[in-house]
């Protein structure tokens, strides 16, 4: 493969690269303006569908498609939510765009917007970053001021606002119909769907929900074609015509132990031993790897012997893993327990579980009580069995809760059991020699966190 | 600290008329008062430090909601101060699994002998409030912290001194 070259991440670490000046200086608002000289939104639809682009945000659903949902005759409002609530562990991709190449986001989103009729766009920003809220706000305000937001875009009929909203650190804030409600004022409760938001959305209006990567990713396949995305990344299988590929650039990122953690951008489809070794200089402290979160906490785990797995949509899911999620990785070295690993991410999920579903917010305790009690020295060989029944029954996947933080949750935990049973079971035998065997129903640890 | 309060307290106003201007900017970004809920309890932690029963009931007949309305949301984020206001510096240690693992959570512990408060408390010199993170979204920086606006990376005993001694020092 010849030597690619970066494009989201082109303008990154140049000077001012996130003011207007620069943006325009490298072309950019030209996709925008040749857009708005002749194309029309259907146009647009037909040219994001061609690409096979699929939404960056997780998920992976084809983004042309999710914008054919919208009803055609719809007398609007209709909404555009860029949803910046990154709070993946592992994953920080979009505040490195939002913080130096804001205008490329804008673009993108400007065009989305054009695309699926949209007057009004909010960009839902986490809390925990203000200098993306700064470089944001003050990269709409340009826009503003150059007429490429306001009434009358660039002197067409064509009239966009566009929003930044600020969350207040609730990871499932970043579901996207848990977004819709946040914004509206209430409670992070995902709804169930359908409707889902393309016809019944934000304020109960038809509502595209796209990630800020999917936004930056729109801008360049305005401006340099679908064939030219097409050309990127792993093909669609032929044999299987539901397939839609795993196209285009995509940044990974790559954090943990290893020597250089940061965004990287390569063709989707990148080894995951090449992010790790090629891109991020190996693990840290001249250590082996034990174990690789492919793409941010909730996919799972891939054992050291699954680093050859292709970083596209399909390639986590051919080694056991949730999915590509949000190629956030995380390197794990072979000194650190699996049960750590188990901890934390019980953890995260106990306290980011909204609480509508029981399942999942019975589950997500349940599950950190038993490995906070096996951490300590108390685990029994049957609260892995009981570990795995709840991995195995808490999600949309087994079809007990509303939306997939629960399957987020219960992924860690089965990969973490089907990958390293060995070594979770010698945990438990050596800490607790005299009742590791015990099949009666333990006592929990007194909660050691509170929140 | 809510069941305490008279919900239809007819005690002086908390919210000045310049913080309602604040939060009246927001009402043409939304087609519904409702949705203004968040952006009010942002400006209102922001400029009181916290958002007490009071506060509630008084952006509630801002937003021409029922304060349960307005509390429901409130409650939902762990994020918003009611009993008193948060210190001059709000601090976030992230404790996920990217700063978890080089050491945060032993940062963290450290941070709290070094103030002499847990997660979620002030310092009596009302300086800092501490609280843990769930992914601050700066893996990169592991382990991080999130003082104010200000992301500190890559974090170690001798930074977290630097940093309490300065904010000291400006005082």
């Amino acid at each position: 493969m010849a030597e690619f070259e970066p494009v989201l991440l082109a303008n990154v670490g140049k000077d001012n690269s996130h003011t207007l000046k620069a943006y325009e200086a490298v072309g950019g608002y030209r996709a925008l303006r040749e857009t708005l000289k002749d194309k029309s939104p259907d146009d647009l639809i037909t040219t994001v569908r061609a690409s096979n682009l699929r939404g960056r945000g997780g998920a992976g659903f084809p983004t042309g498609l999710k914008w054919s949902f919208l009803p055609d005759d719809h007398p609007g409002p209709v909404y555009l939510c860029v949803n910046a609530d990154e709070s993946e562990p592992g994953t920080f991709c979009n505040r490195v765009l939002l913080e130096e190449d804001p205008h490329q986001v804008l673009e993108g989103t400007i065009l989305s917007s054009f695309a699926t009729r949209a007057s009004t766009a909010y960009v839902y920003l986490r809390y925990e970053y203000p200098k993306s809220l700064a470089r944001l706000q003050a990269a709409i305000d340009e826009c503003y001021g150059a007429g490429y937001l306001g009434k009358n875009v660039l002197g067409t009929d064509f009239s966009l606002d566009v929003y930044v909203h600020r969350g207040a650190a609730a990871y499932v804030c970043g579901e996207e119909t848990g977004l819709i409600e946040s914004l509206e004022g209430k409670r992070a409760w995902p709804r169930i769907k359908p409707p889902f938001p393309a016809v019944e959305g934000l304020f109960r209006k038809p509502t595209v929900v796209n990630n800020v990567e999917t936004m930056a990713c729109v801008k360049h396949i305005v401006d340099r074609g679908p064939e030219w995305f097409k050309s990127i990344g792993t093909p669609a299988d032929p044999h299987n015509p539901r397939d839609p590929g795993s196209y285009g650039p995509k940044l990974y990122q790559v954090s943990g132990h290893v020597n250089r953690p940061g965004v990287y951008e390569a063709p989707l489809g990148l080894p995951c031993r090449e992010l790790v070794d090629r891109f991020a200089g190996g693990v840290w402290k001249g250590r082996k790897v034990k174990a690789v979160v492919p793409g941010g906490l909730s996919t799972g785990l891939l054992a050291a012997d699954q680093l050859d797995t292709p970083l596209d949509f399909d390639g986590p899911v051919q080694a056991g893993c949730l999915g590509l999620g949000t190629a956030g990785a995380i390197v794990l070295d072979e000194t650190y327990p699996i049960i750590d690993f188990l901890y934390n991410s019980c953890r995260f999920f106990a306290h980011e579980s909204c609480g509508q579903c029981t399942p999942c917010r019975e589950g997500t305790h349940w599950a950190l009580s038993m490995v906070e009690r096996i951490k300590a020295g108390r685990g029994r060989l049957k609260d892995l069995e009981l570990l795995g029944e709840i991995g195995d029954s808490i999600g949309i996947i087994p079809g007990t809760t509303i939306c997939g933080l629960a399957d987020g949750a219960a992924w860690p935990i089965k990969t973490a059991l089907a990958k390293f049973r060995d070594e979770l079971e010698d945990y438990v035998k050596q800490t607790n020699p005299a009742g590791y065997a015990d099949i009666q129903p333990a006592i929990a640890m007194p909660a050691m966190t509170t929140h | 600290m809510v069941a305490n309060q008279d919900w239809m307290s007819t005690t002086e106003p908390i919210l000045s008329d310049d913080l309602l201007d604040a939060i009246r900017v927001y009402f043409p970004k939304y087609p519904t008062r409702r949705a203004v809920v968040l952006p009010a309890l942002h400006t209102v932690q922001e400029r009181l430090g916290y958002v007490p029963a009071q506060a509630v009931v008084e952006i509630a007949e801002l937003l021409e909601l029922h304060p349960s309305e307005v509390q429901d949301t409130l409650s939902f984020y762990g994020f918003f101060k009611q009993d008193k206001p948060l210190g001059k510096v709000r601090i976030w240690v992230c404790r996920s699994i990217s700063c978890s693992a080089r050491g945060g959570e032993d940062l963290l512990e450290y941070l709290c002998e070094k103030l002499g408060i847990r997660p979620g408390e002030t310092t009596e010199d009302g300086l800092f409030s501490l609280e843990f993170a769930e992914c601050l979204g700066a893996c990169d920086f592991a382990p991080a912290m999130l003082a104010g606006s200000e992301l500190i990376g890559d974090l170690t005993r001798e930074k977290i001194d630097a940093f309490v001694d300065r904010v000291r020092g400006d005082t």
